[in-house]
This record gives structure tokens, C-alpha cells and sequence, in this order.
């Protein structure tokens, strides 16, 4: 089967690889028809996360059909199309028991930190992921979800990782009605979360980025204010204090990661030297920018080293942070909800559909910011 | 340069009009929100330890490594990739000496992700296979739609890399034309 495989920083090939087996009794194999690049792949394609082999196919966001099934499977027949969520979850752990689907502990023997996801180096499990032709889902029973009746793929595929992760930032922000949210990042996950920060009832939401053309976007589907940090102000904790009465943000959601720009000093020792896990300027804003007592809400990627972060202000200030890898299980069913009743536009945020041939052109307009991309979706040759 | 701001109008940061012009302001505000519920239904189910029915066990046929911090394997992994070469002695290394908790154990992983791509390069060439850069890193998309950008990129690694040549030359043997052997017959 084809399959997209990294070679090395910046480096993707979409080669012939065997296709995946049934390895435990729970797995499917499901036949990949929507696979999309992720923020977060951008990480292990710049090399900034560790362990990550080459060879590896990445790939957390997708939908397909299911092909085979181990013997325990019970909940998914062959011939259906699911939703598979990035996380792998046993349903059967303390942390799965209690909705933390995100965090089981029986998907990932690498790191106790991290649950098991799809394509995202060993630190993620080692499972291979869904940038390919056909890819290995275990614990079938659990998270995969059929697709709902008359829901169009683009919006499915969505609903593994961005549109719950967005919903979940703004979740976990807490925010009351009439709450002033600032969002940093308007790439895929931001431009959701500014979204559904209305859902829960946001007064205001403020978004921040570097690209005008996201801002643009963000603007426009998420109907909220967009400020670009590296023109509109010269210091951003300042420019949201002016914004809020000198009060300073009541939610703020880091929506960027280990990616940020905006601070040298962060960008050399975060994404060029690694000595950190990487960048976390957008952390460091967001600690300064919300209001005493105010909540951050953290779904951005970072790497499983230390970071250079303000923590004297977060305790002075008596702030709450959260963060967590979303659970989407959790999240599916209401989700699902305000797919099909028109609330949330999902497949709105697809800017890209790319043949799966040419992945190593996608990771490149995508890490590059080009062709006002938003969020490229890959399709394998028999989904076309 | 100070933040354009209209101070003359009145600050909307407080207030509690949302824009008319989407659906679903507010429908899932949850004044008991409470700081831990997204993360956690509680059941505190975990006060009695590592104790649940295990699901079957998948059986490893390649080498898994193992944080230091579990017993043992987790019921289900994935299989990508098994370690090996140089990158593989680190990384079992990195698994088998530090925890999670300690910095060395990501540092020397990062340091086998880097030899890592050293191997596969030369195991590209041993089978024959010379990789294509150009396709590999996509310049397609770049030649498309930032060609100038690409063109700056390509030529400035150009440029250090016949410096670096340069550099590494010999120095006695600098702007010297190769000389031509001389091939005497037998
Ligand atoms: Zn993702
Ligand atoms: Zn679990």
C-alpha cells in the first residue's frame, strides 16, 4: 500500500510499505478516504519531538472503512465507515473510565505522560498512522464511531481532532457568559476554538496570530476580533490589557504550541536548538495577558522537556491552568450534534485537498504558510 | 511604536453582547464548569491503584522499548518502526537507563532521532536508491507559490555549502587546477 514516510527534518516520501495487520484481537484495518496534516504533524516533520524514527508514516486525523476485524471486535462490522479518533483508548483504565480518553494507560508503553495516538513517534505509541492507504485501529470497540447517516466526509474528518480539540480548549477555559477569551493561533485548532468559545457563551473572543491572511479567515468564521502581534502592537500582554480595561483577559487558550514565533530568545533555544520543549512564547503570553485569578487553557503541542515560562507571575496572580489532549469520545456525541444541526461548519476550514502522492508538497505548503492554506486534507487513490 | 487604540470609545471588554450572527451563543455554558470536569468525570476510581481487568494482551513480534516508569508493556502498542543501528543502541539506552523525570532521557533521543536520518540516507544508498530531495521536501508546492523564497532558501544552502567545501579544501591546494596524471604506458 502507499504510504506517506518520514525521512528525516522536512524530509516526507509516499512510498510502497507492507499493508498493517491484525496484531491483537480488538483491531481493525480500516481503508483510509480523508487523512488530514495536522499542526501538530508539523512538529515531528520539523524533527523537534523525540524519538521519532524515521520510516514512521504519520497521520492522526482520519476517517475509512473498515476492511477487517480482529476476533473480539463487536461494536464495528466490515464495510462500515467510522470516525477514528486520534486517541487510542482501552475504555478499561482508571483514566478511560473517567472520560480521560485522551490519557489511557494501557495505549503507550513509551511514555507514561502521553496516551496512545496515531503517527506521532514512539512518544505517542508507535502506532503508524492514517497518512496512507490503509491503516491498523486497535481497540475497535472504543473510540471509532460509525459516521452518522448523511454527513459529509470533509466534516467527519474533522471530528477526530480539530473540531473536538477546539471545542475542549474552550472547555476547559471555563468561560462564563460574557467572558472576554483571547485565543493565541488561528491555524485550524485556534480558528475552532475562537468558534466554539461562543458556544459556551464568550462576550468577547480575540484572536492573535502573525499571518493576515488567517487573521482574515478567523475573522470571518469565527466572527471575532483578529489582531496580528507583529504589526498591530508592540507588546501583546500590554495591547490585551488595553483591550480589557487594564483587567487583563478572563480566559486565554493557547492554541499554538511548540511552534511559536514571536520571541528570539524562545524560538533559538525552543525550535533551533531543542534545548527546550520547544517554544513556548504563546504560554509565556498568555500567563501575562489573562486577568488575576483567570484561567489558561492549554491544547498546543509542546515537547516533554522543560520550558522557560513566567510560573512567579501564574502564582502571584492565582491563575488555573488546564491542559489536556482532548478526548474525543468524550466529545463526539455532542459534537456530532451541532455538526448536524448546522451550529458547527467543520469541512468550512478545508482550504486543501492534496492526492496522498503528493504529501511531501502538502507538509511543505502547510509548514510554510502558502497559498493561504488553512487545513490540507490528504485522499488516497481509491477515495477519489 | 504604541497600539492604535480608540480610547475615546468606551471598552467592550465586559460586554455581554455576542455577535447576532451565529448560531449557538451559549448553548453549552456550564456554570459548574468546574476547574476539573473536563479533564476528569470523577469516579477517583484510580485511589485503588494499577487494578483493573487488563485486555488481552497483544504479543510483541518486534522490539518495544518501555518507560521506566510502568511495569510493563500496555495492553496494546503500536509496532512502527523497531529500533536499530547506532539510533537503536541510544535508544534503548535512553529507555533502559533514564526515566521520564530526567532530562537525559529526551536529550539522548533526540540525539538517535539525528543519527536516525544519517542511517537512512546511507541505507538509501546501500540499496541504490538516491533519494530525491527536491521531491522529498516538497518543493513543488515552493516552485508554485513561493519561488522566490525557495530560490533564497536553495541558494543560501548552496552558498554554505561551497564555502564549507571551500574551507575543508586543503589550503596548499586552493585555486591550484587538479593536476592531470600522467599515464605512462606499459
Ligand atoms: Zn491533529
Ligand atoms: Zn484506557
Amino acid at each position: 500500500m502507499l504510504a506517506m514516510s518520514f525521512r528525516g527534518p522536512q524530509r516526507v516520501r509516499v512510498q510502497q510499505k507492507p499493508m498493517p495487520e491484525i496484531k491483537h484481537p480488538e483491531d481493525a484495518i480500516v481503508r483510509v478516504t480523508r487523512s488530514c496534516i495536522c499542526g501538530s504533524d508539523l512538529h515531528l516533520y520539523n524533527g523537534n519531538v523525540p524519538d521519532t524514527r524515521v520510516g514512521m508514516t504519520f497521520g492522526h486525523e482520519f476517517i475509512g472503512e473498515v476492511v477487517e476485524i480482529g476476533s473480539e471486535v463487536t461494536k464495528l462490522k466490515v464495510g462500515d465507515m467510522v470516525i477514528v479518533p486520534f486517541n487510542v483508548a482501552c475504555g478499561r483504565c482508571h483514566f478511560c473510565k473517567q472520560g480521560m480518553f485522551g490519557n489511557c494507560h494501557e495505549a503507550n508503553p513509551e511514555a507514561t505522560a502521553v496516551g496512545g495516538f496515531f503517527g506521532y513517534a514512539h512518544i505517542g505509541g508507535g502506532y503508524d498512522g492514517g497518512q496512507a492507504e490503509y491503516a491498523r485501529v486497535p481497540y475497535a470497540n472504543v473510540s471509532p464511531t460509525v459516521i452518522p447517516e448523511g454527513m459529509d466526509p470533509d466534516d467527519a474528518v474533522l471530528l477526530t481532532d480539530v473540531v473536538p480539540t477546539g471545542y475542549q480548549a474552550a472547555e476547559m477555559a471555563g468561560i462564563q457568559p460574557g467572558d472576554t477569551v483571547v485565543v493565541f493561533g488561528a491555524g485550524p485548532v485556534g480558528i475552532m476554538a475562537a468558534r466554539c468559545a461562543w458556544l459556551f457563551g464568550a462576550g468577547r473572543v480575540i484572536v492573535l496570530d502573525e499571518y493576515d491572511y488567517r487573521l482574515e479567515f478567523v475573522k470571518n468564521y469565527a466572527k471575532c476580533e483578529a489582531y496580528n502581534f507583529k504589526k498591530d502592537m508592540e507588546d501583546v500582554a500590554m495591547f490585551i490589557k488595553k483591550q480589557t480595561d487594564w483587567m487583563g483577559a478572563d480566559c486565554c487558550i493557547d492554541a499554538v504550541g511548540a511552534e511559536a514565533a514571536g520571541n528570539a530568545v524562545q524560538t533559538i533555544t525552543g525550535r533551533k536548538l531543542l534545548l527546550q520543549g520547544g517554544s513556548a512564547t504563546a504560554m509565556h503570553w498568555a500567563i501575562n495577558s489573562v486577568k488575576k485569578g483567570g484561567i489558561i487553557s492549554v491544547v498546543g503541542v509542546y515537547g516533554p522537556t522543560d520550558n522557560l515560562i513566567p510560573l512567579g507571575n501564574f502564582m502571584n496572580k492565582g491563575l488555573t491552568m488546564r491542559g489536556n489532549q482532548t478526548s474525543v469520545k468524550r466529545l463526539l456525541p455532542r459534537l456530532i450534534e451541532h455538526v448536524q444541526n448546522g451550529t458547527l461548519n467543520p469541512k468550512g476550514i478545508i482550504t486543501h485537498r492534496i492526492p496522498l502522492e503528493e504529501a511531501a508538497e502538502g507538509y511543505r505548503l502547510f509548514s510554510d504558510k502558502l497559498d493561504n492554506i488553512i487545513k490540507p486534507v490528504l485522499i488516497p487513490p481509491s477515495a477519489r | 511604536m504604541e497600539p492604535t487604540i480608540n480610547n475615546s470609545k468606551p471598552s467592550r471588554a465586559r460586554t455581554k453582547t455576542p455577535p447576532t450572527d451565529l448560531p449557538g451563543w451559549g448553548i453549552d455554558a456550564d456554570p459548574k464548569n468546574d476547574p476539573t470536569y473536563p479533564m476528569k468525570q470523577r469516579t477517583d476510581a484510580e485511589q485503588t491503584g494499577y487494578s483493573w481487568e487488563r485486555p488481552t494482551l497483544q504479543q510483541p513480534d518486534v522490539e518495544i522499548l518501555k518507560s521506566l516508569e510502568r511495569p510493563n508493556l500496555t495492553a496494546v502498542f503500536g509496532t512502527s518502526t523497531p529500533p536499530s543501528g547506532l539510533s537503536g543502541m541510544l535508544r534503548r539506552h535512553a529507555y533502559a537507563n533514564y526515566s521520564e523525570n530526567d532530562n537525559r532521557h529526551w536529550f539522548t533521543l533526540v540525539l538517535a532521532d539525528k543519527i536516525n536520518v544519517v542511517e537512512c540516507v546511507l541505507d538509501d544508498l546501500a540499496s541504490g536508491h538516491v533519494p530525491n530531495i527536491f521531491k522529498e521536501k516538497g518543493y513543488k508546492a515552493s516552485w508554485q507559490h513561493d519561488r522566490k523564497g525557495l530560490i533564497v532558501s536553495l541558494g543560501t544552502t548552496l552558498a554554505i555549502t561551497a564555502g564549507l567545501a571551500y574551507l575543508a579544501w586543503p589550503k596548499n591546494k586552493r585555486g591550484k587546477k587538479p593536476k592531470s596524471r600522467t599515464v605512462y604506458p606499459s
